[in-house]
């Protein structure tokens, strides 16, 4: 019985963690060029909403997921407009991008709710699904699931060994000497921020397409805030972004699954565990390592350079 | 010019009798707090309004996903300054709206879900969902076999707590060892939280789940997994075919009629309404095939009972969760103990804070 609970935890922390760690990798990116965007929320509704509508009307989950991507990127490409070409001030932007997201996912979305799309469902993984314990919290989840497995990974490679990542993370550390050796500030920063909405967008239509199959309005219910809070618990790397977003999804899971349990201790205090655990996390990061990971020139607009 | 001056004269002329042609309609206006959709609180309301709309000379219209607040203030106060005649506001959250909006248009009568304030044009109205919940607690009671009911709530406050309470005492009438868990959710619609929520129920081995939300995704959960569940506001059935047993619905229609004809004969009386059963304003949908059909006349017949006003559901011998006895046999609660019940009776696992 215990050994079940644990292990059904554990996989509800994998799926609950799954769109804040889509939406926290795609801060990072957007992070590590230099720009600051406060909007993930915002961009979590409009991929949420664009994937369900998508996925309806075509019906391909597939081709939602996508979808919700392209959608995420495009909202985020306003903060690039922003920014990039007015250089705007990037919390501004951000916040009015959060603002603008709900709205305009809440109206778009209104005639969507209650109707039902084609998701994403669990499957186990062929052979990996049969390792003990690690197949059954982690190889029988749905497709989606297996895919952010592989982004990280990928973008810990893109951020470290490859040119482009090396030079968007210039853009973000030092941009005068970027330019001094040719590498154009604006437009690996333009990468930044759409590959960032990008995955934000996937974290949206994750929560329309495989952790229900619904929408509604206010989905994310929060947990792009988190996403953004989850980067600095990670030091702006996508390894530590996967710990931390299982963390918070099974923290999540788990005062649930304590009230199911029956325990006494009153809902409220159990609601709070998530967030409370956000910023303690968060205050023992600073603590220990006091900025040191964060991108010298982030939120620092610079002058475009053509 | 002169003849543009006769065309503006005819035209003004024109419109002022459209115009009085709109007034005679009596006009009936309804605030939503969520949008219409295809299923839940706001979609149970509409059906009502869409009955009203067949009376004849009456009119309808409504305003969906009005937050509660200032922006309801404003609706509602749009809705009285265009001549509506009655506005019914559907959230509890426009109690006050109403009442500062009724306070200045005294020719319009409001009627105000789920609240507890009057006035001299503004009355309140609710249904006694918990005698529909005590019917499908029976049926969820006659269905489980772990003896494990679960039950995603929103917010501890004494309309859920009543519907648990009578829900759990519709699962002992027919299985008196099953107990029913509570896990609250803190929200009236949060899809992946209510999922998530059923799901951690699925796991500590529940296989009747029902709801207190708004959003199918209990439904949804139950039907993945494989078990029963029992829905909310109106017929589920379509969001989890095989996993729909019956729900617990509303049914506003005969209400809403019943007051437009009370407030255009004059009878109308501002108080509180407080219907059953009896009056049809909550019932159970149609219950599924696989109820064996000696639990669907056994529920019917209770339903009879209630209706007809010989079975009282919160009635004594009762017990709270620590076993304390609340009522004697001979004993029960009255109407206002009802509106403010905040302790879960014997049989629920779960805290009512």
């Amino acid at each position: 019985m215990t050994e079940n609970f644990a292990i059904s935890l554990l996989a509800a922390a994998v799926q609950s963690g799954t769109p804040i760690l889509y939406a926290t990798l795609g801060e990072i990116l957007c992070e590590k060029s230099g720009v600051l965007n406060l909007g993930v929320e915002g961009i979590m509704m409009i991929g949420a909403l664009a994937g369900f509508m998508a996925a309806a009307s075509t019906g391909s989950p597939l081709l939602g997921f996508l979808a919700g991507g392209a959608c995420g990127a495009l909202l985020a490409a306003v903060h690039g407009w922003v920014c990039l070409s007015f250089r705007g001030n990037q919390v501004v932007s951000g916040l009015a991008l959060t603002i603008l997201g709900s709205g305009l996912a809440d109206y778009l979305g209104t005639p969507f709710v209650g109707r039902q799309a084609p998701g994403f469902d669990p499957f186990a993984l062929p052979l990996l699904s049969r390792v003990p314990l690690l197949g059954d919290i982690f190889f029988n989840q749905d497709l989606l699931v297996y895919i952010s497995y592989l982004i990280v990974p990928l973008m810990w490679i893109f951020l470290r060994n490859t040119r482009w990542g090396l030079s968007l993370r210039c853009a973000g550390e030092n941009p005068d000497a970027a330019v001094a050796n040719g590498i154009s500030v604006t437009a690996y920063r333009w990468m930044g921020t759409l590959g960032g909405g990008f995955l934000g967008g996937l974290g949206g239509a994750y929560l329309s397409l495989a952790y229900t199959h619904l929408w509604s309005n206010g989905l994310s219910a929060g947990r792009g805030w988190i996403a953004v809070a989850l980067v600095i618990f990670a030091f702006w790397r996508p390894e530590r972004a996967l710990m931390g977003a299982y963390l918070f999804g099974g923290v999540m899971a788990f005062q649930l699954r304590l009230q199911a349990a029956g325990t006494s201790i009153p809902s409220s205090i159990l609601l709070m565990l998530p967030y409370a655990l956000t910023i303690f996390v968060i205050v023992l990061a600073s603590w220990r390592r006091p900025q040191s990971a964060m991108p010298t020139s982030l939120g620092v607009n610079v002058e475009p350079t053509e | 010019m002169k003849k543009l001056a006769v065309c503006l004269v005819s035209l003004m002329i024109l419109s002022a009798g459209l115009a009085m042609a709109a007034s005679q309609d009596f006009q009936v206006g309804f605030v939503y707090v969520s949008p219409v959709g295809n299923a839940g609180w706001s979609w149970a309301h509409d059906q009502g309004r869409l009955a009203v709309a067949k009376m004849p000379g009456v009119k309808t219209a409504y305003v969906e996903a009005v937050a509660e607040g200032q922006d309801a203030e404003r609706v509602i106060l749009n809705m009285a300054r265009k001549g509506y005649n009655l506005i019914f506001t559907t959230s509890y959250g426009y109690m006050d709206p109403t009442l500062k909006v009724a306070r200045k248009f005294p020719h319009t009568v409001f009627m105000h879900c789920s609240g507890f304030k009057t006035a001299k044009n503004m009355g309140n109205y609710f249904g006694r969902m918990y005698q529909a919940r005590y019917l499908t607690g029976m049926v969820a009671g006659a269905m489980t076999k772990s003896r494990i009911i679960g039950y995603v709530a929103a917010f501890p406050i004494p309309e859920v707590i009543r519907g648990i309470n009578a829900f759990t005492l519709g699962v002992q009438r027919m299985n008196p060892a099953a107990q029913v868990r509570v896990v609250w959710t803190k929200t009236w619609y949060d899809p992946a939280t209510e999922k998530e929520a059923a799901k951690s129920l699925l796991d500590v081995g529940a296989d009747v789940l029902t709801q207190h939300q708004d959003s199918p995704a209990v439904q949804e959960a139950a039907q993945e997994k494989g078990v029963y569940s029992i829905g909310y506001n109106s017929d589920m059935s379509k969001f989890a075919p095989q996993a729909h047993l019956v729900a617990a619905v509303w049914h506003w229609g005969p209400f809403y009629r019943e007051m437009v004809t009370q407030v255009r004969r004059g009878t109308w009386k501002p108080k509180a309404y407080w219907y059953g059963l009896k009056k049809g304003i909550v019932d159970i949908s149609p219950m599924a095939k696989t109820v064996p059909a000696a639990v669907q006349q056994k529920v019917m017949a209770v339903r009879q009972a209630i209706s007809d006003g010989k079975l009282k559901i919160f009635a004594g011998p009762l017990s709270d969760q620590a076993g304390k006895v609340r009522l004697t046999a001979g004993q029960a609660l009255t109407d206002k103990q009802l509106l403010g019940m905040t302790w879960f009776v014997k049989g629920v696992v779960g805290s009512t804070q």
